[in-house]
């Protein structure tokens, strides 16, 4: 379709051309980076099942320790595993737990920070559980959390969704109580609009730029949070390789191969870096008032 | 001033009274029966049943809760499964280690951090000035117990300069505290480092545009004076509002890191008692380092109303 067709229908045009916030997020160095680094780490993790050299458990114990090589270009493990294959499948996993932890925090955090911000009678009591759960240092609670439910993969999630979900819902109160002040919120009120109403279309929709911001750097906190739980034996069974796994399983052999804990170190380093540059992006073009760096 | 210290002190019981309230729910959390769990696969129905009986776990809920209310006002944070020892007595064993290691940390994030930031701002725009970004970047995305894994690589085994594990007591002997406790203080310095390198750096860039800055240049001052006397004082407050968060960030960090270089600590304490699901032991440590940190807050909120009058009022 030629650029003489699409103009000749506004609608579709409006909708292919980048808005001036996405114009602005493509301009930024910051964002651009992040999409590069966080986006090249999560389409090979997606792809592992199709470019997995081998099955991650699959042992070959004759080329057991293979130095970085050619043919293996992060070596193999004690059992001669691919740690290619095993850095892609633990990619696979990292970053389901982190999406995860986004989806949950998204949904419990906006409806959690809507309530207590919107509703002022909520708001006491759930900003005081809220205040209860963060007096923990984020991650003490999460192994705290996910010591008593026993190690699995839904553990991990769980335990850093009620660590993190408070946080999110404490940013979105936050928007939504400067939001409910503004002038066309009490219009809306005035022309008799109902609270369902007033909240979803109305107040939400301009509290967006600051939840982006914040789920972004969720992400990168879930990452590096699930790599600490999984190292001390709190995530997934051993068999299912993630970066913390991976970490964790070579540290007994560090001596003598220190590539079994340098690559999956890397690859979690790669992807927080993307996602911090990422969220720092976002958060200049969306929500300037909170950038840090001048 | 004591009025400010007491109305912080008296708004500390509910938050932890909440904190010891989650603390006593999570081994409701514990799957099944909590005492098959910890007795682990080899245990026998009298072991078993043993261990009921000495976490209270057959009576009701609320006649437990009670009891663990009772037991906390005196200190009794319960009796530890795999030590067989007294939780609070084994933590309070362990606590200076990991203070010392944290308030090691603390000075290195807080000099580095600082460092960093204000060279950053003062070479603005400058290859310097990226360079730091960089490095704050990458501060705050490496796992810390990742980077104390390549210090060991790098700085035990390849240089055999520092040891692999261990501690000494820095006032018996200060040169082996330094040895032992340099890399996991680093490794738990470096995400705050970061965080506070990007803060002091906006912070200073924000100062540096200040008025009374240009008159201090104009009065023909020299650029360290103006640096060091005037803009400094300014950039001190976010860190002094840091701390709190530094030290939270710090002493979580330490159950992985104590755990990495075998330091005596609470931390490896707790790894180990996650391992061996200790739940007597996780539960009193996690309530034992929450409250060390409201407290540690208090008195550096208590520190930051002293120097600065208009928190007290502003409060």
């Amino acid at each position: 379709m030629s650029a003489a067709d699409l103009a000749g229908r506004p609608g579709l045009l409006a909708r292919l051309t980048p808005g001036p916030a996405v114009r602005r997020l493509l301009r930024n160095r910051a964002f651009v980076a992040g999409l590069l680094l966080f986006g090249t780490v999560a389409i090979l993790a997606l792809l592992a099942p199709w470019i997995s050299p081998t099955d991650p458990n699959r042992m070959a114990v004759r080329f057991r320790f293979r130095e970085p090589s050619w043919d293996f270009p992060f070596g193999t493990d004690n059992l001669g595993r691919n740690m290619v294959s095993r850095v892609l499948w633990g990619g696979r996993l990292s970053l389901e737990i982190g999406l995860w932890v986004v989806m949950l925090n998204a949904v419990f955090g906006v409806v959690l920070g809507a309530a207590a911000g919107y509703f002022r009678r909520l708001d006491g009591p759930l900003m005081r559980i809220a205040d209860a759960l963060m007096a923990f240092p984020a991650v003490l609670l999460a192994i705290g959390i996910a010591a008593a439910l026993g190690p699995s993969v839904a553990t991990v999630v769980i335990a850093l969704s009620v660590v993190y979900v408070p946080r999110t819902a404490r940013v979105l109160r936050a928007s939504v109580m400067v939001v409910r002040e503004q002038d066309y919120v009490q219009a809306a009120r005035a022309a008799g609009a109902g609270d369902g109403r007033i909240l979803f279309r109305h107040i939400l929709p301009n509290c967006m730029a600051p939840l982006i911001v914040q789920l972004s750097f969720v992400f990168a906190y879930a990452i590096l949070s699930e790599a600490v739980l999984s190292f001390l034996g709190l995530g997934a069974a051993p068999t299912t390789p993630s970066w913390g796994i991976l970490i964790a399983e070579g540290r007994s052999y560090i001596r003598e191969a220190a590539w079994l804990t340098v690559v999956p170190g890397v690859a979690i380093a790669t992807t927080v870096l993307g996602l911090n540059l990422l969220g720092d992006g976002l958060r200049d073009v969306l929500d300037p008032r909170l950038k840090v760096d001048a | 001033m004591a009025r400010y210290a007491l109305k912080r002190l008296v708004q500390m019981i509910p938050l932890l009274l909440a904190v010891s309230l989650i603390a006593f729910a999570l081994i409701k959390l514990v799957p099944g029966d909590p005492a098959v769990v910890m007795g682990g696969s080899n245990a026998t129905p009298a072991e078993i049943e043993a261990i009921r009986r000495n976490l209270g776990l057959d009576r009701p809920l609320h006649v437990q809760l009670f009891s663990f209310y009772a037991a906390l006002f005196q200190g009794d944070l319960g009796r530890s499964l795999l030590l067989g020892q007294p939780v609070t007595e084994a933590l309070l064993e362990r606590a200076p280690v990991t203070l010392w290691i944290a308030f090691y940390s603390l000075v290195l994030t807080i000099v580095l951090g600082m460092a960093t930031g204000i060279v950053a701002a003062l070479r603005h725009n400058t290859i310097v000035d990226q360079l730091v970004s960089v490095f704050a970047l990458l501060g705050v995305s490496i796992p810390n117990f990742w980077l104390g894994l390549m210090m060991i690589v790098l700085f035990s085994v390849h240089l055999g300069w520092l040891p692999t594990s261990g501690y000494a007591d820095p006032l018996a002997d200060p040169v082996g505290f330094l040895r032992t406790a340099t890399m996991p203080a680093v490794a738990l310095a470096m995400l705050q480092t970061g965080l506070l390198t990007r803060i002091v750096r906006s912070t200073m860039l924000d100062v540096l545009g200040q008025d009374y800055i240009r008159t201090a240049r104009a009065k023909g001052l020299p650029e360290a004076r103006v640096v060091l006397r005037h803009a400094l004082a300014n950039v001190m407050i976010p860190v002094i509002t840091m701390i709190g968060l530094i030290l939270s960030v710090l002493l979580s960090g330490s159950i992985i890191v104590e755990t990495i270089f075998s330091v005596p600590g609470i931390g490896s304490l707790l790894g180990n008692a996650i391992l061996r699901r200790d739940y007597p032991m996780i539960q009193g440590g996690l309530l034992f380092v929450a409250a060390t940190l409201m407290l540690l807050n208090l008195v550096v909120d208590l520190l930051y109303a002293a120097f600065d009058p208009r928190v007290r009022v502003d409060r």
